[in-house]
């Protein structure tokens, strides 16, 4: 699996990582982020 | 995110998560392959099949820059259950590839 190019959707939740950290991470490899959300389950 | 995933088309499209445990991570990949197990929602019945990998899996983790790596991700993957989370996204992964071969 290659990031480069990729087309990524980040699925964070708030107990665990955040989309935004992922968002950062995931465009750090050269994808572009296409939706990025937080989910809270409390 | 069905409708992101209809806008941007699924060829080069995945999926990173950051769920906390494995029990959330196996839900949430099943529900971006397979659609929702619980047949609640907008992806009830939904097969969208993306490949999806948790943020902290090596496949991921060795392809991004390891400073923001480690500002963003570093203290929560010292926290996490880390190798529970890692088989459970691969075991999903796998099982996938093993039903459409």
């Amino acid at each position: 699996m290659d990031l480069r190019g990729k087309k990524v959707i980040a699925l964070g939740e708030r107990d665990g990582i955040q989309g935004e950290a992922i968002g950062k991470v995931a465009k750090s490899a050269g994808a572009e982020v296409v939706l990025e959300v937080t989910h809270c389950f409390v | 995110m069905k409708r992101t995933a209809e806008k941007a088309g699924t060829e080069d499209l995945i999926v990173l998560l950051g769920t906390p445990n494995a029990d959330s991570t196996e839900l949430y990949a099943i529900t971006m392959t397979e659609g929702d197990p619980a047949w609640a929602g907008a992806l009830a019945g939904v097969a969208l099949g993306l490949p999806v990998y948790h943020v902290t899996e090596n496949e991921v983790k060795s392809q991004v820059d390891p400073d923001i790596y480690d500002e963003e991700i570093g203290i929560a993957e010292m926290v996490l259950e880390i190798d529970e989370i890692r088989e459970s996204a691969k075991s999903v992964r796998d099982r996938v590839a093993a039903a459409t071969t």
